[in-house]
């Protein structure tokens, strides 16, 4: 589809592909510079620093008005066991929907397609009225709970994974598990010992994913989530930096950097096997 | 049997016996309540669980159950919920059932215009309980230690007298001071006194008074009868409502139909705003989805070019606006598009000296935003494409060649023909997935600037999802969920339609590309 270009050519396209390096980084330089620049103004701030310091990472560990830690550590938590279960629980389902042949399968699967269609936010009233109803039975299960908020986020995990995975299934051939099976192992024993080992790639693409978009997941959080010691990141983050962009850039753009170095820490070094999943999963059929 | 199996057996109906013992004690509880639709959700959940643990023939739902709860506790139940709230006038003013509302009626009173006054002495114990005496205006003395007036006789020598001879303490109780009385005065106007059929209630910092019920349910005729005015109020449109139309705050549930989805798409103000929102939410997604698909197919083909080299190290860099968190680069875009501190109005104004307002401005809000969409999405477009690029075969290519066609003319005959079909459907979903991308706008301009004089809280940058989220939770006017529920549904509906567009094209385009 080329041909070879000439001197001017090649010269041309590496320009043009700096200029996009440009446009993609800038962004991400020119907050790792704020949060090395003394100032927390943003009208103040030099793309290198005069002063470098560490200030304002020091103050989002030590400040107690900056609950920043906290945050992480709620978000860690919450995408991190809605990631795990989830990788539990749709990699059942599919095993189900991939081996075995019973009433409704098809009708199931059809189901299945059509509700993860439906995006989970479109229902936030009525998940909020909910979790508010669940509060008064239910006190750390209800509105303003972090487990609370993780059945959520569950729930809107269940209907793509379990497709998604149904699809790798479906191409681990059955005679890996049968010998097992004529062994006297139950199908439960068949896929925890022999499948889900075998299913490891998708697993870890699921659970990658997963954790990554529960991170970053705003509206949800925004809604169920009351009071700064319960925030995730991403509601947090926006509390923070909401109106106040003259007076704690320095900082947010610290907070900002450690926020995006976890996710980016998982990305890059990964990114064939996610991109594989974000991609492959929907070109798939 | 050997004793393995025998064990996992016993536990199995060990652990059923305790859950349906738990589930009765639930049942018995909630019966009790009267909470009949919860009561139903537990026993059926209930059967369903023993059915699934004990059948044979329930063994593939072992497997499926545990997802199927969270999806349809979290998934299918709100569809079902978001519906019923779209049908109801749910919003401040109505949030309470009718019920709630007659219940909170029958507990109000009036004071009449000649009421019976009590002066009061307060008193405390020392485990901080009230007690108070109160004196009439013909000189009878009550004594309160609950919510009773007993007749006291003021001579009975357990009440001790101070040095100008009123009671300054009895039984353990001490008079409070009248500083004492002022920080009591949240639980004193609590208290609700009986005096035979009266109430007696606090109407001054020194004065009980006699009040009188204000209002009776009338079940018979559905209505409130106010016993001060001898007013009926007629129940009418999730309100109490007088014959000549004065309404009992707060209001009540009630169905209403599709007077919500009519109030979209008729009542002029309503309409206006979900047009206008509706023609920037289009506008947004394919803007967006357009150039950043330009981009990234731009980039890709750039970077497919064997005879550019350092591709890998190109791509990983491109690639990083796609592995930021959403939300950090929103914010991180709203502070450089400030204003009057943003980097990027400083290096216009150093360059062209002018100072664009782009938060504020309508128009330059939306060029912020669909730019910094762009950014965000432009690497997942480039994966694609270099994706589809990759796997187009080179043999089209030499035939074309040898044919004399240009570059130009083999990329927009051969090269984008292909792609397409890969493409399109991801377009589709992408374009979905930006018209409910609330995130983005809610975190760069959450809506704003502010239209002037728009019947509901919608700004110009507001897109449907950003729009309900207002209605529901940040109106001006309070919660309308009823509303915002039946805009959800409108969305549902669009989104269904673009997905089943995107279902027939993907076909269309698999039997084109099978034709090739």
């Amino acid at each position: 589809m080329y041909s070879r270009p000439s001197r001017i050519g090649l010269i041309v396209r590496h320009a043009l592909i700096w200029i996009g390096v440009i446009y993609a980084l800038f962004p991400i330089l020119w907050i790792l510079s704020a949060s090395f620049n003394p100032t927390n103004n943003l009208l103040e701030q030099k793309l290198i620093p005069a002063n470098p310091t560490l200030e304002h990472y020091r103050r989002l560990f030590t400040d107690p008005t900056i609950p920043f830690p906290k945050w992480v550590l709620n978000t860690v938590i919450v995408s991190g066991t809605t990631a795990v279960i989830t990788v539990f629980l749709c990699a059942l389902g599919a095993y189900a929907f991939s081996r075995f042949r019973f009433r409704g399968r098809r009708a199931g699967l059809l189901a299945l397609l059509l509700v993860q269609m439906f995006p989970q936010m479109l229902a936030m009233v009525a998940i909020y009225l909910l979790l508010i109803k669940i509060k008064e039975f239910v006190p750390w299960l209800g509105y303003n709970t972090h487990p609370g908020l993780i059945m959520v986020y569950l729930g809107g995990a269940m209907g793509f994974n379990t497709w998604f995975m149904k699809g790798y299934f479906d191409t681990i051939p059955r005679s890996v598990e049968e010998s097992a099976l004529v062994d006297g192992a139950t199908p439960f024993q068949a896929f925890l010992r022999i499948v889900l080992p075998l299913a490891r790639p998708i697993l870890a693409v699921v659970l990658i994913i997963q954790f990554i978009t529960t991170y970053s997941e705003y509206v949800l959080a925004s809604i169920l989530l009351k009071g700064t010691e319960m925030y995730t990141l991403a509601v947090g983050l926006r509390f923070f930096i909401q109106q106040a962009y003259d007076r704690r850039w320095g900082v947010f753009s610290a907070a900002a950097i450690l926020g995006a170095l976890l996710i980016l820490a998982i990305f890059l070094p990964l990114q064939k096997l996610i991109i594989s999943g974000l991609t492959g999963g929907a070109v798939k059929e | 049997m050997n004793g393995r199996s025998l064990l996992t057996q016993g536990l199995k109906y060990g652990f059923v016996a305790l859950l349906d013992a738990a589930a009765l004690w639930a049942v018995i509880a909630l019966l009790f309540r009267g909470d009949y639709i919860l009561l139903a959700v537990l026993g059926i959940g209930t059967l369903l669980l023993n059915f699934v643990i004990l059948s044979r023939r329930a063994y593939p739902l072992r497997f499926l159950l545990p997802g199927l709860v969270f999806l349809f506790a979290m998934v299918v139940y709100p569809i079902g919920y978001t519906v019923n709230v779209s049908l109801t006038n749910l919003q401040t003013g109505n949030l309470l059932t009718k019920a709630q509302v007659i219940a909170q009626l029958e507990g109000r009173y009036y004071l009449p215009p000649q009421p019976e006054t009590f002066t009061f002495w307060a008193f405390r114990n020392a485990q901080g309980k009230l007690a108070l005496i109160l004196t009439a205006s013909d000189g009878r003395t009550f004594l309160s230690q609950g919510n009773e007036l007993v007749p006291v006789d003021l001579s009975d020598p357990r009440f001790v007298r101070g040095e100008d001879g009123t009671v300054t303490s009895f039984d353990g109780y001490t008079r409070l001071t009248l500083p004492e009385v002022y920080q009591s005065l949240g639980a004193l106007e609590a208290l609700d006194l009986r005096l035979g059929e009266e109430h007696v209630r606090l109407t001054s910092v020194r004065e009980f008074g006699t009040f009188l019920r204000k209002y009776q349910y009338l079940p018979d005729q559905d209505a409130v009868l106010d016993l001060e005015t001898n007013v009926t109020y007629y129940a009418k449109e999730g309100y109490f409502t007088s014959p000549d139309g004065v309404r009992i705050e707060p209001g009540f549930q009630i169905y209403v139909g599709f007077r919500n989805y009519l109030d979209v798409l008729t009542n002029p103000g309503i309409r206006a705003d979900f047009t206008r929102v509706f023609g920037w939410t289009l506008a947004w997604s394919f803007l967006s989805v357009f150039f950043s698909f330009a981009v990234g197919l731009g980039f890709a083909y750039l970077l497919n070019d064997p005879y550019v080299r350092g591709r890998f190290v190109y791509r990983s860099l491109l690639i990083i606006p796609y592995a930021m968190p959403a939300f950090i680069s929103a914010l991180v875009w709203a502070g450089m598009f400030n204003t009057d501190l943003g980097v990027i109005n400083r290096v216009l104004g150093d360059l062209f000296g002018v100072k664009v307002r782009w938060l504020q401005d309508p128009m330059w809000a939306r060029t912020a935003l669909i730019f910094i969409n762009v950014w965000l999405t432009y690497p997942y477009m480039m994966i694609v494409s270099l994706g589809a690029l990759q796997s187009i075969s080179q043999e089209l290519f030499e035939a074309a060649r040898v044919d004399g066609a240009t570059s130009w003319q083999r990329f927009w005959r051969i090269t984008m023909p292909l792609l397409w079909v890969s493409v399109a459907p991801l377009l589709i979903g992408s374009f979905a997935f930006t018209f409910n991308n609330f995130t983005i706008i809610w975190l760069v301009t959450a809506g704003r600037p502010a239209v002037l004089g728009a019947a509901t809280p919608a700004g110009a940058t507001d897109i449907l999802i950003s729009w309900t989220y207002r209605l529901a939770f940040e109106g001006e006017r309070g919660n309308q969920l009823g509303l915002a529920s039946a805009v959800s549904i409108i969305i549902f509906i669009i989104i269904a339609v673009i997905s089943a567009v995107n279902f027939r094209f993907t076909r269309a385009l698999e039997d084109v590309s099978r034709s090739v």
